[in-house]
């Protein structure tokens, strides 16, 4: 299984070095954003729990054209069509949007400082991102999966992964507040709801997969 | 043949039903606090309580789906997810009412029950759409299945998270008079409880009922014109 996940995997971010289709989209649409809440806060500089909102808000929504794109080849190549263990798919889907997310945050949250962030960026930001990105990945890969078969495929998306991502939300954003000086927070308590987020969503996706995708 | 237990099961409900108004009129007293407007309490939360639990025990039904392949299972996710969706829209009317009235705001953000609720209020509306927009019969009961599924492991780990979000300003029903509801209250409650549970069930049977029967109903004049095709 680790092995036909490693192929697809292999195979998903060699087309994306070829055909920049995602991880250069999701960081233009970052940067747009951005813009959009310097203009609709009127604001030069964000920090606090602003700053930490905004930051986390666009993230998630950049995150829902990785997951749209997700299984975009596969309906035009017929790799679904192959017998390999569906739960390997899911492990090649959530690792590659895992590495998307990644590399559009070692953009992303740099170009955040840059242009919105008061305070300096504090490494601290690193442990929560890659939480986060582990429970976006694992419910991402999911809800592609979910969504692949339905007509409106790109309407699904976004309806069905962001209440999902909420408890995300909550935990990453109070988790960050503090680090864009804000006041205090129990950092232990929201990185622990990150790991219980991502447990759970690792344990669901592994179960359920399966019935997704038959063909 | 059809909805044999339903007529039983109805008037269980509707007795139950009239005893609870009894009890909330007459016997439970009024909050010390809140007055008169605290009664909203026994809709309210009795529906906010079914609903959860219809709609986790739709993943459940959701999981003897795909174990078993049977479509009956999916049917039943279907109506359980179908009937706590429209309990669902009765919570957050009640639950902003009982806002307006307590608190003076239609909506407010620090009441972490309320807000969790509307989450996954808002993930089981997807419910439709996605089930809707797949074609193929057998497709579409196995992919609403997995999100009955996933949905349904959502809702405790949503109201975790949402939970230790808020901060607790107001005051809640359950803690308000020391050492928790006087007796009085407390037995209203739980009949109430009760007279919801057993509502739920019995529009889920109705619903699922009145399915089967327009389904044969389908099968049979479709036998029926074939018949007469070949006359």
């Amino acid at each position: 299984m680790i092995r036909s996940a490693g192929a697809i995997l292999r195979k998903d971010l060699r087309l994306e070095v070829r055909t920049k289709e995602s991880v250069p989209a999701m960081v233009l649409f970052v940067v747009v954003v951005y813009v959009l809440f310097h203009f609709g806060l009127d604001r030069d500089t964000l920090s606090g729990d602003l700053a930490s909102g905004v930051l986390w808000v666009t993230l998630l929504l950049s995150a829902i054209l990785g997951v749209n794109r997700l299984f975009a080849a596969e309906q035009l190549d017929g790799i679904l069509l192959a017998p390999i263990d569906r739960t390997a798919v899911w492990l090649a889907k959530a690792t590659a949007l895992f590495i998307y997310l990644v590399a559009v945050q070692i953009v992303a949250i740099p170009a955040f400082a840059l242009l919105l962030l008061g305070p300096g960026l504090d490494p601290g930001i690193v442990p929560i991102l890659l939480l986060a990105d582990i429970g976006l990945a694992a419910t991402g890969a999911l809800v592609a999966g979910l969504a692949s078969e339905t007509r409106a495929r790109d309407l699904i998306v976004p309806l069905l992964l962001l209440p999902l991502l909420m408890p995300v939300l909550i935990a990453a954003a109070r988790a960050t507040t503090p680090l864009f000086d804000g006041p205090d927070g129990d950092l232990g308590r929201w990185l622990g709801l990150l790991g219980l987020y991502d447990l759970v969503f690792v344990l669901v996706s592994i179960a359920v997969f399966d019935y997704l995708l038959e063909d | 043949m059809f909805g044999k237990r339903l007529l039983p099961l109805a008037i269980a409900t509707a007795v139950g039903i009239g005893l609870t108004l009894a009890l909330v009129f007459f016997y439970a007293p009024n909050d010390a606090d809140q007055g008169f407007v605290q009664k909203i309490f026994y809709v309210h939360v009795p529906m906010a309580i079914v609903a959860l639990f219809g709609f986790m025990a739709a993943g459940i039904m959701a999981v003897k789906h795909l174990r078993t392949g049977d479509q009956r299972w999916d049917m039943r996710s279907y109506v359980a997810i179908h009937m706590s969706i429209i309990l669902g829209v009765g919570v957050l009317v009640t639950g902003s009412i009982w806002a307006r009235a307590a608190w003076g705001h239609w909506w407010v953000w620090d009441e972490p029950q309320l807000v969790s609720f509307l989450i996954v209020f808002l993930l089981y509306c997807v419910y439709y759409p996605l089930r809707f927009s797949i074609e193929d019969r057998e497709r579409q009961a196995r992919y609403s299945s997995v999100f009955a599924i996933v949905a349904g492991a959502f809702v405790p780990l949503n109201f975790i998270a949402v939970r230790l979000a808020e901060t607790f300003t107001h005051p809640r029903v359950l803690g308000t008079t020391a050492g928790g509801m006087p007796g009085s209250m407390r037995f209203t409650f739980i009949v109430a409880l009760i007279s919801m549970t057993l509502l739920f069930i019995t529009l889920m049977k109705l619903e699922l009922t009145s399915k089967r029967a327009s389904d044969q109903l389908k099968r049979l004049r479709r036998k029926l014109e074939a018949q007469a095709a070949s006359a």
